[in-house]
């Protein structure tokens, strides 16, 4: 007679946190694996990442230090396989839906999530700029879902309130950033974090770097103003179109994926934004004085 | 001329914010701000009501001469078809699908 199966008698079992500890597991039945467990928590929701490669969890908690979580349940976790999965990211990003599984691949990464069970799995080279992408997709959907977006913009907290500047690459993120006075948290100089918080919204730290190469704080405000960046002759802020300020915000907010249901919660999400929160055009010239205009 | 009839369609997004109606396509994500008359042809594009009796509508409210409006109508219609946000027919069309998917 065969014995019953229970998942004590499993070969090979994934031990229940503490999150981040690196876990021996196993029985006498199976070869030592040893897995490791990082919390990413961005925008206040940790995602778990489980490799069994010590060196990418290294890399991993570098590269996302002010990010790790050491006490943060993850609601969402990932198996990262790390091997010679290809890695060119020139190819085209292609993020679809398919039986209620999120299906997401590009030349150096390719992924499955399950939003509903909360687990996924990762196959990437040890390449830092694909779980990068894997994150900011990730928590876009997530974000979709909720009312809230990544923008292209930085973001920064003065007098506890969050000031988002956006605008495309070369509109000067990098450079407002930069001239930020000590007073000044800077949440990120590439790629905003904004969560529906109440009758408002909530700008989060990220450490989507760009040019400054420097991970944002890990807090948030709520958020004060949103800047649509322009390169002009003086310091000035001018008043902005509702119908513009959507069209900018719906050009700059990070959008992956191929479904017409999360194209009208994007587009809900932008229109109640602008209702919302103020939004402005500032022009200004490359120097301190710019953040006079900011608080 | 073969009359038309024009449509709403389900698969975009649409709100009226700061005075202007804004429409995107869930489609091709193609986003379009609609102006007073444009907005006037939009909501009244129901399926049952011709396009003829939309353009009287807005001669009734603008001053424009019906060729002319009835001329514009009928580009912005094709534009707004060539995107999937409005569907044409020669015949009145019954699809509760078509119904818009946000408040006017």
């Amino acid at each position: 007679m065969k014995q019953q199966w229970n998942r004590s008698s499993q070969l090979c079992r994934r031990a229940e946190g503490p999150w981040n500890a690196s876990k021996y597991e196993g029985n006498e039945l199976s070869p030592a694996i040893q897995t490791h467990e990082v919390a990413i928590e961005i925008g206040g929701i940790p995602v778990l990442l489980r490799t069994e490669d010590a060196s990418f969890r290294d890399l991993l908690e570098n590269r996302y230090a002010g990010f790790v979580s050491r006490t943060a349940r993850p609601k969402f976790e990932f198996d990262v396989d790390v091997g010679p999965h290809g890695a060119s990211t020139d190819e085209d990003l292609q993020v679809k839906i398919q039986a209620g599984k999120w299906l997401l691949w590009r030349g150096d990464f390719n992924s499955e999530w399950d939003p509903r069970a909360g687990k996924g799995w990762i196959r990437q080279s040890a390449n830092p700029y694909s779980i990068d992408s894997v994150l900011r997709i990730v928590h876009s959907l997530i974000l979709a879902r909720e009312g809230g977006f990544l923008v292209h913009s930085a973001s920064a907290i003065r007098t506890g309130r969050a000031f988002l500047f956006s605008g495309l690459s070369g509109a000067g993120k990098t450079t407002i950033s930069r001239l930020a006075p000590s007073d000044v948290t800077l949440l990120t100089d590439e790629i905003s974090y904004v969560r529906r918080d109440g009758e408002g919204y909530r700008a989060c730290g990220t450490p989507f770097a760009g040019e400054l190469a420097r991970l944002g704080e890990n807090c948030s405000a709520p958020v004060a103003t949103l800047f649509f960046l322009e390169q002009g002759p003086k310091n000035q802020i001018r008043p902005i179109s509702s119908a513009d300020a959507v069209r900018r915000l719906l050009r700059n907010i990070l959008f992956f994926a191929d479904d017409p249901d999360l194209v009208k919660l994007v587009f809900r999400s932008a229109l109640d934004f602008v209702t919302l929160v103020p939004v402005r055009r500032m022009t200004f010239l490359p120097d301190e004085r710019v953040w006079e205009l900011v608080d | 001329m073969t009359e038309r009839y024009i449509a709403r369609s389900s698969a975009i997004a649409a709100r009226m914010l700061g005075g202007e109606m804004m429409i995107m396509s869930a489609v091709d994500s193609t986003f379009f701000t609609l102006n007073e008359v444009a907005t006037i042809i939009w909501q009244s594009a129901d399926g049952g009501t011709s396009l003829s009796e939309i353009v009287e509508k807005v001669c009734r409210e603008f001053e424009v001469e019906p060729d002319s409006a009835r001329r514009d109508a009928e580009q912005f219609v094709d534009e707004l078809s060539r995107h999937g946000i409005l569907l044409i027919s020669d015949k009145p069309i019954d699809n509760p699908s078509t119904r818009p998917t946000e408040a006017l």
